[in-house]
């Protein structure tokens, strides 16, 4: 109970500044998400169609996956020329980890589209962007979004670590909690607050999914 | 990036072995942390992950453990852990276990649970007792996707280890933020390149452990192995 007080008065001498951290979380987790979702539907639809590419595409996302978020967002300055501090290094490296998540997921759900489906669009006259667009793409979204989810969710929780490099976010209530000596109130309204944005954004692609598949529904209730 | 972005990378004196500042000594005290957080991690994370795909209970656990591992920033528990605990060897390890248990518990609760049902009643018709049937069927059978947690926990753990250094842990991330602190550059890439290698050469390892100990006939080797005989016709009505 003691602990709780502690956290409201906390909130009250600086919510300002933990609103300011909760927009600039939301803000830097979620437009590189954004950028990679949208890169990652031609460059999965490649992975499909062009057979040389896919180990390689597939092999670079995966080493670019394991490389570990503080050594890449460190090293990319040297390699573009921005400032340390920069925020769109940020930007840039989560971008980057998303894209390699999701043109894996991207490709594999285009593989796995009912092949019969295109057949009967092929057939019915469909130009093959319409193809991909009108049939492909709506059968492949609940890989494709599954995907998502976990990049979205991972993307948030990983943004944290840019505030040892001194860029906002939700990070900076833990290293403020640091600096105050280990002062646990800042760190855990931190924690608290990146759980639940990660829970909020899952549910809301959840949700984008149900409207967008309903024949999932159907299938399921029979 | 310009030639001197290399110049502490590639400098002879900091790959003298034994000098405590040095490359190797920075290395081993990275693998050290990470090889002890995910050996504790599976110790604890794998017998549940077992009992709870085989038996089907609490499966809410287990699943769940793998979506809220993902959502915990590493950087929040790591100073939670710290800040409740104190600093050192033996908070920190224990942040880092905590934050490599949802993935193993999660694969392995997966993998075992996706065994074929007719399978697991085959084991049994033919005698088994249950442990038998856990450890001899399976978890050999759930081994590829085992091996995928235990893979993604390593990472997890390598790239938490290298943040740890800024609550005073050793290993590669002490030259990223000794780095940052005396504006040297050059240190910065020597970490930031030496922990990216490190994290991908374990990657590679795990991947080599996974196919010595995983049997060609779970992962589809077996099968994609050229036969002598059958098959003359691959029927492939699907294919586009």
């Amino acid at each position: 109970m003691e602990f709780l007080a502690e956290v409201r008065k906390y909130l009250e001498v600086n919510g300002e500044t933990v609103v300011e951290s909760l927009l600039q979380h939301i803000w830097l987790a979620l437009v590189p998400v954004a950028i990679a979702f949208v890169l990652s539907l031609p460059l999965g639809w490649l992975v499909v169609r062009v057979g040389w590419l896919r180990h390689p595409l597939l092999t670079a996302s995966s080493i670019l996956y394991t490389i570990p978020s503080l050594a890449l967002l460190l090293l990319l300055p040297g390699l573009i020329g921005t400032s340390i501090l920069d925020p769109i290094n940020v930007v840039i490296a989560l971008a980057l980890y998303s894209l390699a998540l999701l043109v894996r997921t991207t490709s594999d759900g285009l593989a796995a589209v009912e092949p019969q489906a295109v057949q009967a669009a092929v057939a019915m006259g469909y130009t093959p962007l319409r193809r991909w667009y009108a049939v492909e793409l709506p059968l492949s979204l609940p890989v494709v979004l599954a995907g998502l989810r976990v990049a979205t969710v991972a993307n948030i929780s990983m943004v944290t670590v840019a505030a040892l490099i001194g860029i906002g976010g939700l990070g900076q209530l833990f290293t403020r909690g640091f600096q105050l000596g280990f002062y646990t109130p800042p760190i855990v309204i931190g924690l608290v607050l990146s759980v639940m944005l990660a829970l909020v954004a899952d549910l809301a692609i959840v949700l984008a999914q149900r409207a967008l598949t309903p024949w999932a529904r159907v299938e399921a209730s029979r | 990036m310009t030639g001197d972005s290399f110049s502490f990378l590639l400098d002879g004196a900091n790959w003298v072995p034994g000098q405590s500042d040095g490359f190797p000594q920075r290395i081993l005290e990275h693998l050290v942390f990470t090889s002890i957080a995910v050996a504790i991690a599976f110790v604890i994370a794998f017998p549940v992950g077992v009992l709870i795909g085989h038996t089907g209970r609490a499966a809410f656990l287990a699943i769940n453990a793998g979506n809220a591992g993902r959502a915990l920033p590493t950087l929040g528990v790591l100073m939670l852990v710290v800040a409740l605990a104190g600093t050192g060897l033996v908070p920190a390890t224990v942040a880092l276990v905590i934050l490599a248990i949802p993935p193993i518990l999660t694969s392995t609760y997966a993998g075992v649970h996706g065994v074929a049902p007719d399978t697991v009643d085959a084991s049994r018709g033919v005698g088994m007792t249950e442990l038998q049937v856990a450890t001899r069927v399976e978890v050999p059978e759930a081994l590829p996707i085992i091996f995928g947690g235990i893979r993604n926990a390593t990472l997890q753990v390598v790239s938490t280890a290298t943040i740890a250094a800024y609550v005073g842990l050793g290993g590669l991330g002490r030259y990223l933020f000794d780095g940052l602190a005396l504006r040297d550059y050059p240190r910065v890439v020597a970490g930031a390149i030496l922990v990216a290698l490190l994290a991908v050469a374990l990657d590679l390892l795990i991947a080599w452990l996974q196919r010595v100990l995983v049997s060609p006939g779970v992962d589809g080797r077996a099968e994609r192995a050229p036969r002598r005989s059958s098959r003359l016709v691959d029927l492939q009505p699907n294919e586009r």
